[in-house]
């Protein structure tokens, strides 16, 4: 049976212990679920922030992170897998994205958690804008993060 | 083709998405940004780096020397910050 796959880019809020529940509910071949969320912070580089608002590309955001899901799932033996990524204005304390691989044991699940969320941070065409007292500006692309993304392509 | 702009390199075009119909000698994604520049003082100010700018076609990741033959849609973008 192929793993259920589950993938949503939304404005609203997500509940990460249903999200958990629906992919495990009914299943004893489950051994080790990872979940991961992406939380907005109220502080960076010593400012206050107010709010992030994510832009993204409707059409693209969904096709891109299917085709790292459907990666995700041909690379690790994984019995299911939930991705929500949200858009609009976000506050600290709010949830930005949530990864949940579900697999028979622990070590697909969690290596399958951070390679999406690698992938999610370079390839998922989303943008975040910051507000804070000096204004809004848009974030920065950090370089650590492609390091991040890179080292899964060494063999 | 149908070329979108997102993030400051829509707010540098002033605009987040148009038609344009360009020349044949234009004939990759750096041909493309590099024409696009030359339309104007906010064309300039988004293309302005080249190598940060980001590309996709019909919503997939391309890299500059790809070329533009048969796209319906052209999407450029600065680097992601997603996640």
């Amino acid at each position: 049976m192929t793993a259920p796959l589950t993938i949503r880019i939304q404005e609203a809020d997500f509940d990460i212990a249903h999200e958990i529940a629906l992919l495990s509910k009914g299943r004893t071949d489950i051994g080790a679920v990872v979940s991961f969320s992406g939380i907005c912070r109220g502080r960076e580089g010593g400012d206050d922030i107010a709010a992030l608002t994510l832009e993204h590309y409707p059409g693209m955001a969904e096709a891109e992170i299917r085709r790292r899901a459907e990666e995700a799932m041909a690379r690790w033996p994984l019995q299911g897998l939930t991705i929500i990524h949200r858009f609009g204005r976000i506050e600290p304390g709010q949830n930005i994205v949530l990864v949940v691989t579900a697999s028979t044991h622990r070590q697909a699940a969690f290596e399958a958690a951070e390679f999406l969320m690698d992938y999610l941070k370079t390839s998922a065409p989303f943008w975040k804008r910051e507000e804070s007292a000096k204004g809004t500006a848009w974030v920065e692309a950090r370089a650590h993060d492609d390091a991040a993304a890179a080292r899964w392509t060494k063999s | 083709m149908r070329v979108k702009y997102f993030a400051w390199v829509r707010e540098r075009v002033g605009k987040s998405e148009e038609t344009v119909e360009p020349p044949s000698s234009v004939r990759t994604v750096e041909d493309l940004i590099g024409w696009l520049a030359g339309r104007g003082e906010g064309y300039a100010y988004a293309f302005e780096t080249p190598r940060v700018i980001r590309a996709a076609i019909d919503h997939a990741h391309v890299k500059p020397e790809a070329t533009i033959s048969g796209a319906r849609e052209i999407a450029f973008f600065p680097p992601m910050t997603g996640g």
